[in-house]
């Protein structure tokens, strides 16, 4: 081959020309470009990399650090981090409930229920739950006022004990108006002041009385009182219209019987049946197991054609014809196999209602089985007679002093403008309210009492129970003691409550036992347990006599025609006096699952008939409200229920809802919750409401599963066949996690959870959960961790009704766990699905894939926002925060823990008490408190404890547990007595 | 010039290389016209909009769209998936057709990579401005960190998905750039403003034209396609699993990844369609996009409806054959009949009915028609990916859970600011850059005509 060459250089050492040949040749080239261009890629990664520098400079800065300071001097009994708790006893709104007061740093900063009540028996409702918040209330005094204006205790004393002198000398009357009270050492001193002013008269008001009740005992027994009901002991329950699992009386014991009467676990258990005659649909009601949807007016001709039923059964003459089409006989029947251990009870304001049931009581033997006279309930005892001629006597004039104290008739009587105008007109007029309300406005002075919390008191709700209450902060602000304000007035000079109620307890508690000789240490042993309740057995020396009987009977009419409204108390508002409670509007209802409103409750088949839907808006007598369509709400009524429409109550409360207490109407001096004829017109607007739930039908999934006492009698895992086919197809490649040391469960009896959304507003509280107001639960974002899920099935005129608490089901197969991709919600090795916020960057796919949708996301930062102006948007409201758990920033996906900090603080104290934990001992907020004991927590896998045997109980199932999640929550399948 | 027996005529007119040149750099050179700025102007203003929406969206909170509880993921998502898609086709139309030597591609792939890339960057927007708290996205690194054994989370399809779709991004955009290195000298060579030539000169890297460099070029083209073959496939498969690994009825099915990938191809060769033929009409390019380019686009349509059209089918037969009441319920009780009724028929008609009318050469002749079934393909696509997310959030297993959503007008006006970032870009593109790759299509204009052809023409003239 030839060989060319250029030039000796490329002869000698081809390879080495070449290469410097082209070297040179780019050379040149990029000499040429870059003096053109002015630019080469070393510039442009120069220019990149000083971008990206700047920008990671930029983006480092650093958060600012708040500061803690610690104690200078520890106080003895605060230890940061622990915290202490303090028995005390909760009386608002005519309901009673023994309590412990979490105290943390000296702020009390969560309720929880007192087990040494046998009244309240460590269950609590959502309203006690609510009231911790109240004490951290910015409408709240901060100081005595007079005509609206700051003032000091030294100058409003001074003007009214003048006043009060001048009244009695000119022997002007003077009332002090108060709603029931059961504090007898309160009693004393009014008393006192009643001694000291013989003009002064003392008259206790109820917004919702129970009058009739009184009124007709009265009569049959000669005595205006309340019985014990022990609901434990029925075996038949009869209730018309009385919600006596959410409002009535005393829920939270009826609640604790109720349940307790009707638990299935183990063959030998018995289960009592329960009829409810009611209007709309009540939390009561949606636990029947046979509920009747009667008109209001219907039911005094029910009541009366059962006693009749009842006395002809027993081969007696009937006393009048039947009245009702309400076919009773299987009624008649399942009380005359119950006799002496059936229940009859009402809420009729009608005194010859309750004479009847009386009559049916006392026909079926029921006294003295279910139904108690030795001790009697005190917790409501306004008579709305008495209160409608002090109506009329400061109408006339005759009254010159009202003295207000737990009262607002301004806001709950249907005369309240008349009682405004007569409340400014008249020379002294005086609130005791410790927050704003619409009485208080009215009044010129204002002496505002201590929370609950900040104060002492005892009370004896009933016969022969005692209850301390003791204050579990200082008074934050600058507050007295109505007792003391009496006693002041009364001519005291520094009087202190606190000394008078214990030297009371010494003389007459003291000497009701024997066990303890010393009254200091009789004082702090019923301190310490907040309760006392001597043994006596002391004979009631009531008896029944059929005493106006036939006259009731005589009264009964039959059914009014036409539109009929039925006014209730909700089991979150109740009486509208939490109205500035964000925990309780936003609430939803247990039924309608409806927040931050009240609305017209129709009835099914009307709305379909008229074009009426959710949201539409009615007139009800002039007043609009927005239309919830109920099933099982009785033809021809509506429902609406009160303790909404208030228009000074605060930031929160103001101005939610429509007060239903001015639509309520006086007739023979008794308020009634019924309004017979009312006029009903359809309106072509609507009115958003901010439903938490929309779709009410399980769509036939076996979501709540369910059997009857007889069906689950014969076969305990009966309309639980589907867990026994998910157990055999669970196959999975992987293997089952193993959890070594504990492994955390939760069981849910759905037999016994009654819907009425106590462990909401505990959870609430135990886990710092924001309020984020309507608009936003109306877009589906609640914050709830733990939710009750309410289903209906069958006949919409009259349905079932089912409840189910759903909490995070910390699934050991969870498909949130993996989806996330920063790890943020980690499995714990004690089955705990954990949630790491300060890693959390909120994709909500977690969110997504939970098929429980327990997750929750900060849709937007609720905590010191002027958007979300609820209780976290002030420094006070933010007292209530348990240091505990952190309070969620906005972007973050947050759920139920179990309340991961109780656990890790038993776990500290077992250790070092150097003993396993014993079950039972972790309570989680919502377990602790529930009234129904449905809620069972511990762990899986010790063998002994009470959650492995209910996870073994045939009933036991797993929800979606087809998915093959393992959820470590159980669920009991709900049991209905039904008649067969 | 070069022929082939199927396709025809690959540029139209007769052109030389310096023509070629000339006239695809014209937009660059040539003064904008008016309606370049009013459409510019339009969507900056639609940008504008969208960057209002994301302030309110990083600064009031999520809360600010129509998401709840329930379903907690809306448009945002909807409109990634879409995006994503749409990005898709750039890439896919470059790997495939080069892999097939499907010559007649030249004249429409850089139009498609450079839809690739602004879509693939619409795209991204959201899955990061969806998160709760977005200044925190780089905990989704796998970065070391002081935070102990803190470390991403493998197993999640979102950290498959960040991986996927920034290698994508980076990959596309390599390829999109790297191809048009050449071009930028070109027109670095040939402009005569300075600033044209600072400015192409700093993006053209000093190219100078050299063998060497073009076998450099080559080379690297050969990588970054090769490399980029696989992406077109993995970045929508993972992007699949983000619904296929969830548990949600109507998520949970083993079809998604091949499924999301016909999808993405199918929406994004319907937005090259649309893009092209404006390209063509408002540049008036037909010489190079001739009707047999459209009609050969129309043609892969048509087949990849029908695929869509029988996973669709498919998607339902499983769902009634897996006897899952939750999947029938989503699919029959909540899709085909229920409530998104309009949302599924809008998909199912516009993604596997109407383009159908393709068969037709009428129809793909009709520049208009085929326009117009492009978008209503867009916005088929768009329906996919609502009865997706939306539909299968709505209404899965507790029916106490069952929710209804809709967009607020945040979560609309980041979407229309995406379509405006889209807009601006593509505009951007064709004022800024050579809308056809020119050293490409010049391998596929033979200019060696006979000499004596030309001197009739001049003589002509």
């Amino acid at each position: 081959m030839v060989k060319y060459w250029r030039s000796l250089d490329e002869l000698k050492d081809p390879a080495a020309f070449k290469k410097n040949e082209l070297k040179l040749e780019v050379d040149t080239q990029r000499a040429l470009f870059k003096k053109e261009s002015g630019s080469s890629r070393r510039d442009f990664l120069k220019t990149f990399g000083f971008s990206i520098a700047a920008a990671a400079v930029v983006a480092s800065c650093k958060k600012p650090i708040d500061k803690a300071i610690p104690y200078l001097i520890k106080p003895e009994e605060v230890t940061p981090g622990m915290a202490d708790y303090y028995a005390s006893t909760y009386f608002d709104a005519n309901e009673y409930c023994s309590v412990l007061v979490k105290v943390r740093d000296g702020r009390p900063i969560k309720i929880e229920g007192n087990n040494l009540s046998s009244i309240s028996q460590q269950g609590t409702t959502a309203r006690v739950q609510a009231s911790v918040l109240n004490l951290y209330d910015d409408a709240r005094f901060k100081t005595p006022l007079k005509d609206g204006q700051a003032s000091s205790w030294e100058e409003v004393d001074a003007e009214i004990t003048q006043k009060l002198a001048e009244l009695r000398n000119e022997n002007r009357k003077v009332v002090l108006l108060t709603s029931t009270i059961i504090s007898p050492s309160t009693k004393k001193i009014i008393a006192n002041f009643l001694e000291i002013y013989p003009n002064a008269g003392w008259l206790q008001y109820d917004a919702v009385s129970a009058s009739g009740m009184l009124k007709a005992n009265q009569v049959s027994f000669g005595q205006a009182f309340i019985p014990d009901y022990r609901f434990e002991r029925a075996k038949v329950i009869v209730s018309f219209g009385a919600d006596f699992l959410g409002t009535w009386l005393s829920p939270v014991e009826y609640t604790k019987g109720y349940t307790a009467g009707r638990r299935v676990l183990e063959a030998s258990d018995e289960m009592s049946r329960h009829y409810q005659f009611e209007t709309g649909m009540s939390v009561t009601g949606s636990n029947a197991d046979v509920r009747f949807p009667v008109k209001p007016s219907e039911e005094a001709a029910i009541v009366a054609d059962l006693y009749n039923g009842l006395l002809s059964a027993k081969g007696r003459a009937t006393v009048s014809s039947k009245k009702s089409s309400v076919d009773l006989s299987g009624l008649v029947e399942d009380l005359m196999e119950n006799e002496g251990k059936s229940l009859v009870i009402s809420n009729s304001s009608d005194a010859n209602v309750q004479i009847i049931i009386n009559a049916i009581n006392h026909l079926l033997g029921n006294y003295g089985s279910t139904i108690l006279l030795e001790k009697t309930l005190n917790t409501r005892q306004g008579m709305d007679e008495e209160f409608e001629s002090f109506l009329s006597d400061l109408h006339s004039g005759n009254v010159s002093g009202v003295l207000c104290w737990g009262v607002n008739p301004v806001y709950n009587h249907p005369r309240g403008e008349e009682i405004k105008t007569a409340l400014s007109n008249i020379p002294l007029s005086l609130s005791f309210a410790d927050r704003k309300d619409e009485t208080t406005a009215a009044c010129k002075f204002v002496c505002p009492e201590p929370h609950y919390l900040e104060s002492w008191n005892d009370a004896e709700p009933k016969t022969g129970v005692y209850s301390l209450a003791q204050p579990a902060i200082q008074k934050l602000f600058d507050s007295r003691q109505p007792q003391e304000s009496l006693a002041k007035w009364s001519g005291e000079e520094t009087p202190d409550y606190y000394d008078f109620l214990k030297s009371n307890w010494e003389r007459e508690m003291f000497v009701q036992q024997g066990d303890v000789a010393n009254t200091q240490m009789f004082w702090n042993d019923a301190l310490q347990k907040g309760v006392f309740e001597p043994h006596k057995n002391a004979a009631s020396g009531l008896s029944y006599t059929q005493n106006g009987l036939e006259n009731a009977l005589s009264s009964v009419k039959p059914a009014s025609s036409g539109w009929e409204i039925a006014f209730y108390e909700n089991t979150g508002m109740v009486n509208g006096n939490f109205a500035n409670n964000p925990w309780l509007q936003e609430l939803p209802d247990p039924i309608a699952k409806i927040s931050w409103d009240n609305f017209a409750a129709v009835p099914v088949k009307w709305a379909e008939e008229n074009g009426v839907a959710n949201e539409s808006v009615i007139t009800v007598n002039g007043v609009e409200l927005p239309v919830f369509v109920q099933p099982g709400q009785a033809p021809d009524t509506i429902s609406v229920a009160l303790g909404y429409g208030r228009q000074i109550a605060g930031k929160v409360g103001d101005g939610v809802g429509k007060n239903m207490f001015a639509q309520t109407v006086i007739e023979d001096g008794i308020k009634k919750y019924r309004l017979a004829g009312a006029e009903v017109v359809v309106t072509d607007k609507t009115y958003e409401l901010a439903l938490s739930q929309t779709h009410h039908s399980m769509e036939g999934r076996p979501v709540v599963r369910e059997t009857t006492y007889d069906e689950w009698k014969m076969d305990p895992s009966a309309g639980n066949e589907k867990h026994e086919e998910a157990e055999e197809h669970s196959v999975s490649l992987y293997p089952e996690p193993e959890f070594k040391g504990h492994h955390w469960g939760m069981a849910v009896d759905l037999s016994s959870c009654t819907g009425c959304g106590n462990c909401a507003i505990s959870c609430q509280a135990e886990n710092n959960i924001q309020v984020i107001g309507k608009q936003q639960v109306r877009n589906r974002r609640i914050m709830h961790w733990i939710r009750v899920d309410r289903y209906f099935s069958n006949d919409a005129e009259n349905p079932e009704v089912y409840h189910q608490p759903v909490m995070c089901q910390h699934c050991d197969n969870a498909p949130c766990e993996n989806v996330c991709p920063v790890s943020a919600t980690p499995h714990s090795e004690e089955g705990l699905n954990q949630m790491a916020y300060n890693r959390c960057v909120g994709t909500k796919y977690c969110v997504n894939n939970c098929p429980y949708r327990v997750r929750r996301f900060n849709w937007f930062q609720y905590v010191n926002n002027g958007e979300f102006d609820f209780n976290s948007n002030s420094e006070l409201g933010r007292m209530v925060l348990n240091p505990d758990v952190t309070v969620r920033s906005r972007g973050v996906v947050e759920k139920c823990s179990f309340c991961v900090q109780r656990i890790q603080e038993k776990k500290a104290q077992a250790k070092v008490d150097g003993r396993p934990i014993e079950d039972g001992e972790i309570q989680p907020a919502c377990v602790q408190s529930c009234p129904g004991n449905a809620l069972v927590f511990g762990d899986l896998n010790n063998p002994e404890s009470k959650i492995s045997k209910l996870f073994k109980n045939e009933r036991n199932y797993h929800l979606l547990e087809e998915l093959h999640t393992l959820p470590s929550v159980g669920y009991l399948t709900k049991v209905r007595n039904k008649k067969a | 010039m070069y022929k082939t027996e199927v396709r025809g005529r690959l540029i139209e007119g007769d052109k030389s290389f310096s023509q070629i040149s000339r006239e695809i750099t014209a937009p660059i050179n040539d003064k904008t016209p008016l309606w370049w700025y009013a459409a510019f102007l339009v969507s900056l203003g639609m940008f504008g909009f969208g960057l209002y929406a994301k302030y309110i969206t990083v600064t009031t909170g999520i809360g600010s769209w129509g998401v709840n509880n329930t379903i907690a993921w809306g448009w945002a998502i909807i409109n990634f998936v879409w995006w994503i898609g749409i990005g898709h086709a750039g890439t896919a139309f470059s790997i495939f057709l080069l892999i097939l030597r499907q010559k007649w591609r030249t004249a429409i792939n850089r139009a498609a990579e450079a839809m690739t890339v602004v879509a693939v960057m619409c795209a991204g927007l959201f899955p990061l401005l969806h998160m709760g708290r977005p200044w925190l996205f780089f905990y989704i690194f796998p970065y070391p960190n002081t935070r102990g054994p803190l470390w991403v989370n493998f197993n999640s399809p979102l950290f498959w998905d960040f991986v996927a779709i920034s290698a994508y991004l980076l990959i596309s955009a390599s390829f999109w750039y790297f191809g048009m290195v050449p071009d930028f000298a070109t027109i670095r060579d040939t402009t005569k403003s300075k600033i044209k030539k600072a400015v192409y000169g700093f993006f053209s890297f000093g190219w100078t034209g050299a063998s060497k460099e073009w076998l450099r070029y080559e080379g690297l083209s050969f990588v970054l396609g090769g490399i980029a073959a696989v992406l077109v496939v993995s970045v929508h498969s993972i992007v699949a699993t983000d619904f296929a690994v969830g548990v949600e009825p109507g998520w949970h099915t083993t079809i998604f990844p091949p499924y999301f990938v016909v999808g993405a191809i199918f929406s994004g060769f319907a937005m090259v369609l649309t893009l092209v033929v404006l390209m063509r009409v408002l540049y008036k390019l037909n010489d190079f996009v001739t009707d047999s380019h459209i009609d050969a686009v129309c043609r892969i349509l048509i087949f990849i409806s029908l695929i869509m059209g029988t996973a669709y089918m498919t998607e339902i037969f499983m769902a009634w054959y897996s006897g899952s009441e939750y999947e029938m319920y989503t699919f029959f009780h909540n899709r085909i009949f229920g409530e998104y009724a309009f949302q599924f028929w809008a998909m199912f008609i516009s993604n596997a009915i109407v383009p159908q009318l393709f068969w037709f050469k009428k129809v793909r002749k009709k520049v208009w028609v085929v326009f117009i079934i492009s978008i209503i393909i867009n916005i088929g696509m768009w329906f996919e990916r609502f009865n997706i997310v939306i539909t299968s959030l709505s209404k899965d297993y507790l029916p106490a859970n069952w929710a209804t959503y809709s967009p607020t007008w945040v979560e609309i006006g980041f979407f229309i600011g995406t379509l405006g970032m889209f807009m601006a870009g593509v505009l951007l593109f064709f004022r800024f850059i050579p809308i056809i790759a020119i050293s490409e299509i010049k391998s596929v204009a033979k200019y060696n005509k006979p000499r004596k052809d030309h001197l009739k023409h001049a003589g002509h003239e």
